[in-house]
């Protein structure tokens, strides 16, 4: 079994503090479970102060606030502050939704740095479709305040087959917001964007054109805004280095208190990833048997056991391993070397049929309600 | 972008540096990433707080390590930093 050979890890630098599920959007590609319904319990207060304690501690620094929509917490500011006092860079990674300018300010003086306001896509009626609730003007006053009060401004543009073809109009929206960051994130297939996969997914030439407008905006306002490009991996011929190798850097807790290698990692049958509740974060981190399941290279069968690439990309993503050929020690389908590279251009060919469809099927939203009828099957 | 020698010198307000007493090293911080410092540009960043320019930031440091001719060495590190947004001139 993997994990029996312990490495010698590094300390956690990212700390992700999924504070809780509750998101009043219902984004059809939510990187949350599917069956995140079934996980009502919250850590408190007191816990996630704990473990914002801990984690820092040992050495993480950058924070992500995330959710679900974080906003949703009351207590909120108080771990803001908490984290400015320990040190963190705190990011906090919100739809925007039911922020105000007077919530800005209390969070800027608890010492929050920085705020990533995610927008669905160019124009009104498109944004409020994909996030199944009417929120676009909203965002763009959210976007000016952020400015407004000296926070650096992120915007973050989920990249998919409904949204694709406004690439041009999303960067002209970008500028004129004044983004000093625009994270464009290609969607990974993972949870509910894996549920909806037919209906998400572009073909290569759509990605193409789009990869092309966005490089040539890079180069326009290089100095002025950085862009992050989060590439399709379903088009690379090699894997992402996944959370740049399991248990070496990343750190996730989920609402209830799980922690977790990555944020997906729920979906691995197996791992049993311990709570926060019961272990303190060193332990969880060096010992437990999540943390160390996918460390070092021993795990891996071929290709991945005599690749020369190995040490570069980890063998990708384990998850991705696992929802595509049921078997999470296999190599990542994406790689042109695993055996089972041809569900990916299946996947690919899926989708594009399913775009031909006249009566193509409606997306699933992400909600409570679809949440626990997908958890049945 | 490149170094304006007659400006003082500010560190951006929308990035962070701090001492990382796990790394054992200064970083800077930034949305979603983060920089590890060697000593030495950890110590001219500290220096760019808008009071000072190039000229005195440099006569400051030969001072401070009791050295000289370091002015090329710290122009072309600014001029790195300026083009990545860690510092600013205005």
């Amino acid at each position: 079994m993997a994990g029996l050979t312990k490495t010698n890890a590094t300390p956690p630098r990212w700390l992700l503090a999924e504070l809780t599920y509750a998101c009043p959007l219902q984004c059809p590609y939510c990187a949350n479970p599917i069956d995140y319904a079934k996980h009502q319990d919250e850590l408190d207060t007191e816990d996630w102060k704990r473990v914002l304690t801990q984690a820092r501690k040992m050495g993480a620094v950058q924070l992500g606030f995330s959710g679900g929509e974080p906003l949703t917490r009351k207590d909120l500011t108080e771990l803001v502050k908490h984290a400015r006092d320990l040190g963190y860079y705190s990011n906090l990674i919100t739809s925007g939704y039911g922020l105000t300018e007077e919530k800005i300010i209390q969070l800027k003086e608890a010492g929050l740095d920085h705020i990533q306001v995610s927008i669905q896509a160019s124009t009104q009626e498109l944004n409020d479709h994909i996030a199944g609730t009417a929120s676009f003007e909203h965002k763009k006053e959210v976007a000016h305040l952020v400015k407004k009060h000296g926070y650096p401004m992120v915007l973050c543009v989920v990249i998919h087959r409904e949204n694709i073809h406004q690439m041009a109009e999303i960067l002209a929206m970008a500028e004129e917001l004044g983004a000093d960051y625009l994270e464009l994130a290609n969607t990974q297939y993972y949870g509910w964007a894996h549920a909806n996969r037919d209906l998400l997914l572009p073909t290569k030439e759509q990605f193409e054109q789009a990869e092309a407008i966005a490089q040539a905006f890079k180069e326009k306002v290089a100095g002025k805004m950085k862009i992050y490009y989060v590439v399709p991996d379903f088009y690379e011929d090699r894997p992402k280095a996944c959370m740049n190798g399991w248990g070496t850097t990343f750190l996730t807790i989920a609402p209830d208190g799980v922690a977790l290698p990555c944020h997906s990692a729920r979906e691995l049958p197996g791992l049993d990833c311990p709570n926060v509740k019961d272990r303190s974060i060193e332990e969880i981190w060096n010992e437990s048997k999540a943390f160390n399941f996918f460390r070092g290279v021993e795990w891996m069968k071929e290709p991945c056991r005599s690749c020369d690439e190995k040490e570069k990309d980890f063998g990708g993503c384990h998850c991705q391993a696992y929802l595509l050929t049921g078997d999470m020690y296999n190599a990542d389908p994406v790689c042109s070397k695993s055996p089972d590279h041809d569900v990916i251009q299946q996947a690919i060919d899926s989708a594009a049929r399913s775009a031909l469809l006249a009566n193509e099927k409606p997306l699933i939203f992400r909600n409570s309600k679809n949440s626990r009828l997908l958890a049945k099957h | 972008m490149t170094i304006n020698p007659e400006l003082p010198i500010q560190f951006s307000r929308t990035h962070r540096l701090q001492w990382e007493e796990a790394q054992q090293k200064d970083v800077i911080l930034y949305p979603e990433g983060m920089v590890e410092l060697n000593q030495s540009s950890a110590e001219i960043l500290k220096l760019c707080d808008g009071t000072r320019n190039l000229a005195q930031i440099v006569s400051e440091l030969e001072q401070k390590f009791t050295t000289s001719g370091l002015t090329n060495d710290i122009t072309a590190f600014l001029e790195v930093a300026i083009q990545n947004g860690w510092i600013n001139q205005n």
